[in-house]
Order: C-alpha cells, then structure tokens, then sequence
C-alpha cells in the first residue's frame, strides 16, 4: 500500500513468519442495512499468536478501503513484500502477537476471497458481480460478530483499525458494546465530508464510465475497468499524501536526466510516474465492484445519525475504552475530525486518550513505524494485555 | 506513583469532591489525575502537549487529550467539568487572562497554582540587579519557559477586576508548608499559591 520509496527502516521486533489465510463458513443469515440479506457467507481471515485459555486475548484488526487479511507475516518463503501492516503485528511489535490472538478478516464484499462480487451467489450459480449488495460498516461489524461467534470469543480484548478501518472501531463500540474492552481508533472520522464523498464520487465514475465496465459484468464479458480502477487509486494516492510530502519526495523532478521537456504526454515529472506506477499495481490486486462498495460504505458511515446527529449519544452506548490517534499531516482524515471523535466520547462520559503524532506523509502515516505512535499504542496495549491476563 | 506525590498535589486533592469530572490542564504524566482517581474516584482527562508525557499518561492509564493549551478549551462545552486544574503552567502560557477564563467557561471551578513573583528572594535578586534564580525559579531568564509570572496582588488583582471569585487560598513555601511568616505577609513569604476560583453568579 505504501511504496517502498517512502517507508521508513521498521523498528525492532520480529515476524509472524509465513502465515496461512483460512476460510471461515458463517451459516447465520445476516440482514444488511439496505434491506437484503445473505443466507450465510465465507469470511477469509488470517491468525497470529495464540488465544490463552479464558479467549480474553484476541484482537481483531479491520482492515481500510483497499486492504485485506493479510495483515503481517508472509505466504511464503519468497514472499517480496509482508502484510499491510507487518511493521505493528508480531512478536514484540506494538501489537505483540506474544501477548495477543491477533484476527483479520478481508470484509464482507471484499475481493480476496471473502463473499462478495468476485465469488458465486449460490442462488444463481453466477458471479455476484454489481448484484452484491452494498454492505455498510454496520453490516461489517455484525459479520464481525458472527465470526467471532464461530471463533468462540465473546468479547475482543481490542478492536483495532485505521481510516475506515478506525470507523468500523467506533461501530463495534455502539453496535456490541459488551463485546469490545478497548477500541483503537486510527486516523478516522465520526463521518466523513462533503470533501471526501466528492472524491469517492470522482473514483467511482471513473470505474462506472470505464467503457470496460460492462455494467459490472466485467469479468464474465472477458474484461476488466482498469482504466477506470488505475484513476481512482491515482485519485486516492494523492490523498493519501501530505503536499509537503509530495514535494520533499517528487518536487519536479524529470524522468530523464536531460532535464528537458518532451512536449508530449508520456510519464515526465516523477509524480506522475510513481501515480502510474501505484495504479497499475492496483489494477493487478483489485476488483472494481468491491472498490465502488467500499467507497460507498465510507460515505455511508455515520453513526449519529440513528442518534438525532449527536455523536455522543451513539457513544453513550459504547461501554469500550478508547484510544484515538490523529496524525498531524493526514488532511483526508485530519487530526481536527479524531478531535470531533474526542470531544463526542468525553461528553458521553466515556474514557479516552488521544495522541496527534508529527508526522510527515499524510493520510499513509497510520501504517508507518514511526515512534512516537508505536509507543503509544505498545503503552496502551501493554495495559490491555495485563488487563486481560495474557 | 502517589506514593511521592507533590504536597501541593495533595492539597488540591482535598478540595475536590469525590466522583467529580476534572480537567487537568497541562497535566504532565499524569500524577495528580492517577492520585485523583484512585483517592477521590473522579473522571478525569489531562491536556498535554509533550509527545513523552502523553506516552507515559497513557502507559499510567490516565486519559490524556494531546493538545497545547495556548490554543484554547473551545472544544470543551460550558460547564462540562466540575473542577477544571492547572498547576504551575500559568505564568508559561501566551494569555493566561483569556484561559483563566476559559477555565471558568469550561469548569464548575478552578485551581490553579503559580509560583509568587513577590516572594522575598526575587525580591532581593532584582534589588542585586539581576533576574532571580530561585528554588522555585530555577532557570535562566533566557531559556526559561514562565514568559508572564505574576505576584499574589498582581493575581488578587486580575481576579477582582474580573470578578472572579476566590474561593479558596492556600500559600505554601518551597516545602510546601504554610508557616507563621507566610500568614503575617503572605505576597513576601509564600512561594508557591494555589487557588480555587469560579464565575460569580
């Protein structure tokens, strides 16, 4: 997710190893938020750590618009690249895989193998396809709880998730407050702006108006939106940094060394090649119909709104502890809308701490190692697992 | 950690009601909220702006907001404390008029402790000429972080002009005693001054 160019030395602690994805069959019929349900569904998920003997240790870790469950670790010995957030997942790692049993799933209506477009509606014996519903951070978070069901955990130590990972957090919080004892909110929103529903928008109509969508019957017309999907993540990725990143990173600077112009549309300035580069990759990894839904499903996000738009109210449910981290150059989710999270859960009476860390790429800061936000969470996590007796 | 708490910590402790919501401005690692839960089952929340003393609020388990002071309490609704504190952080702010009343904005009551600029050895030191190296005012007048210390009459007086009133005074030397010499001439004798204050009406 983040390009190598831009990361930072990881700090100490070691790796989960090669870790294994696994399927979990859920035979609950789930009722969604837009009125349809699913007879049952497959979650796929990967483990690290043990769960002790009272299963008051586990952890579960929701994933962002793009990711998965594969969260640290490798699947093989000649794996290039680890999980999306190996650098906070392992043994003495901030989220300590010897204390914890750490969870992730790829959510429902994700394409790595979870049901969603990419995999068959039993009723029809075709590719779901555009016919998956459009699930809701709500939906996800009872999915959650159905998986936690069939893992026989009746409560998380912690739920733990960046961006729209941190609004699945705040949900579980609301949703089943008996079921979480601390909620890790990270670089997320109470809900998001007009801003941020405009870009989710641009995305979505490149994908829409990519003339291979074919209605979202790509896949069984033999094509794919890719010019579609390589535009939304191009969109995304600048969001995701910081202008003085970008700048310290890209500035001007000119592919060829000659330091003259070509006068035509090839990649020139080094931006618009790591943009190229990030959408390719993307289109390899990514399916359209799953990107249109998760950009959905962070519009959709507000949980004051069941609650006359009054944020604490929702919280005045929650029964978790909470730490929310802001970084201090993320303009997609500033540090201003964790504070609007802050000051809702201090007026529900609920009990928080917050960190704004310095940081230097932007929105991506949450999956960086930097110190200052590792120790917070190894300090807080630290006291969860004494909590917990792990 | 409240096994050595700072005396004038103790004493703030006194004045607060059990099961009271507190907000500790400029909270540190969080010594005195630790000693308030534990003794006085208050909620508590600490405003800190070092990225360590967050760290060791939250390694302690007090519920720190990272925030600097100098920018305000308007993301706190009026009222929504019953005690809003700060100790020995107002003679280091930018305005501390405008978060005094803040503070009262935002709290039932206030405490607030500083060190007294009237006290005899600063006195003396700028009757020497020189700007005062005290045991309560330890640094050079160059790096040191009070920009806007104040003596009692100098805080007695901003509190009558603004009508805040005075609840309560406790004036305490550097052993955090309040002796004889205190009690005869207070603004001469007293290092460090702790009030209560609120709103009138």
């Amino acid at each position: 997710m983040v390009p190598e160019v831009l990361s930072q030395p990881a700090e100490a602690g070691g790796s989960v190893g090669i870790v294994t994805p696994r399927t979990v069959v859920i035979d609950t019929p789930l009722l969604l938020a837009c009125g349809r349900s699913l007879p049952g569904f497959e979650l796929v998920i990967e483990t690290y750590g043990r769960l002790n003997a009272a299963r008051s240790n586990a952890v579960l870790i929701c994933h962002a618009l793009s990711g998965d469950h594969h969260a640290a670790g490798f699947h093989s010995a000649d794996d290039r690249k680890p999980g999306w957030w190996d650098s906070a997942i392992g043994p003495g790692k901030p989220i300590d895989t010897n204390k914890f049993f750490v969870v992730c799933l790829n959510n429902l209506g994700g394409c790595r193998g979870s049901t969603g477009p990419t995999t068959i509606n039993p009723e029809t014996g075709a590719l779901w396809g555009p016919d998956f519903p459009i699930v809701t951070v709500r939906d996800w978070v009872a999915s959650q709880a159905l998986l936690a069901d069939q893992l026989g955990i009746d409560a998380w130590a912690a739920v733990i998730g960046g961006s729209l990972g941190g609004m699945q957090v705040m949900q579980w919080t609301i949703d089943c407050p008996t079921r979480i004892r601390h909620a890790l909110v990270i670089a997320a929103a109470p809900r998001i702006s007009a801003q941020n529903i405009a870009f989710n928008e641009i995305a979505r109509q490149a994908i829409l108006s990519d003339p291979e969508f074919h209605g979202g019957r790509y896949i069984e017309a033999g094509a794919k939106p890719e010019r579609g999907l390589k535009l939304a993540r191009m969109l995304g990725h600048i969001t995701y940094l910081s202008d003085t990143a970008m700048r310290a990173r890209f500035g001007r600077i000119l592919r060829d060394g000659d330091g003259q112009y070509n006068f035509n549309y090839d990649v020139e300035f080094e931006v618009e090649s790591y943009l190229r580069h990030q959408g390719n990759s993307f289109v390899d990894r990514f399916d359209g119909n799953t990107y249109l839904l998760m950009t959905k499903a962070l519009d959709y996000f507000d949980p004051a709104r069941e609650y006359g738009d009054d944020l604490a109210a929702a919280f005045r449910q929650a029964q978790a502890k909470f730490l929310v981290v802001s970084f201090s150059v993320d303009w997609r989710f500033s540090p201003a809308r964790s504070r609007e999270i802050v000051n809702a859960l201090i007026a529900a009476g609920r009990d928080v701490s917050y960190a704004r860390i310095d940081s230097q790429l932007g929105h991506d800061d949450f999956l960086m190692p930097i110190p200052q936000y590792h120790a917070v969470l190894r300090n807080y996590l630290d006291r969860v697992a004494l909590e917990v007796g792990s | 950690m409240s096994a050595s708490l700072r005396p004038d910590l103790a004493l703030i402790s006194d004045w607060i009601a059990p099961g009271s919501r507190i907000l500790d401005l400029g909270c540190g690692d969080g010594a005195l909220l630790a000693h308030l839960t534990s003794t006085r089952q208050v909620r508590g929340y600490g405003l800190e702006i070092d990225d360590d003393n967050v760290a060791n609020c939250i390694a302690a388990g007090i519920n720190v907001i990272q925030a600097d002071v100098d920018d305000g309490l308007a993301e706190f609704a009026d009222g929504s404390f019953d005690y809003v504190v700060m100790t020995q952080a107002l003679q280091a702010l930018v305005r501390p008029d405008l978060v005094l009343a803040e503070m009262l904005r935002v709290g039932r009551e206030v405490i607030v402790t500083f060190p007294n600029f009237g006290h005899w050895r600063v006195r003396l030191a700028l009757l020497g000429g020189h700007m005062p190296h005290t045991p309560a005012l330890p640094a050079e007048w160059y790096d040191t972080e009070n920009i806007h210390l104040c003596t009692l009459a100098d805080f007695e007086a901003l509190c009558a002009s603004a009508h805040w009133q005075v609840l309560e005074r406790a004036l305490l030397d550097r052993r955090h005693r309040a002796g004889f010499n205190i009690r005869t001439a207070p603004n001469l004798f007293c290092e460090i001054a702790l009030y209560k204050l609120q709103r009138p009406g």
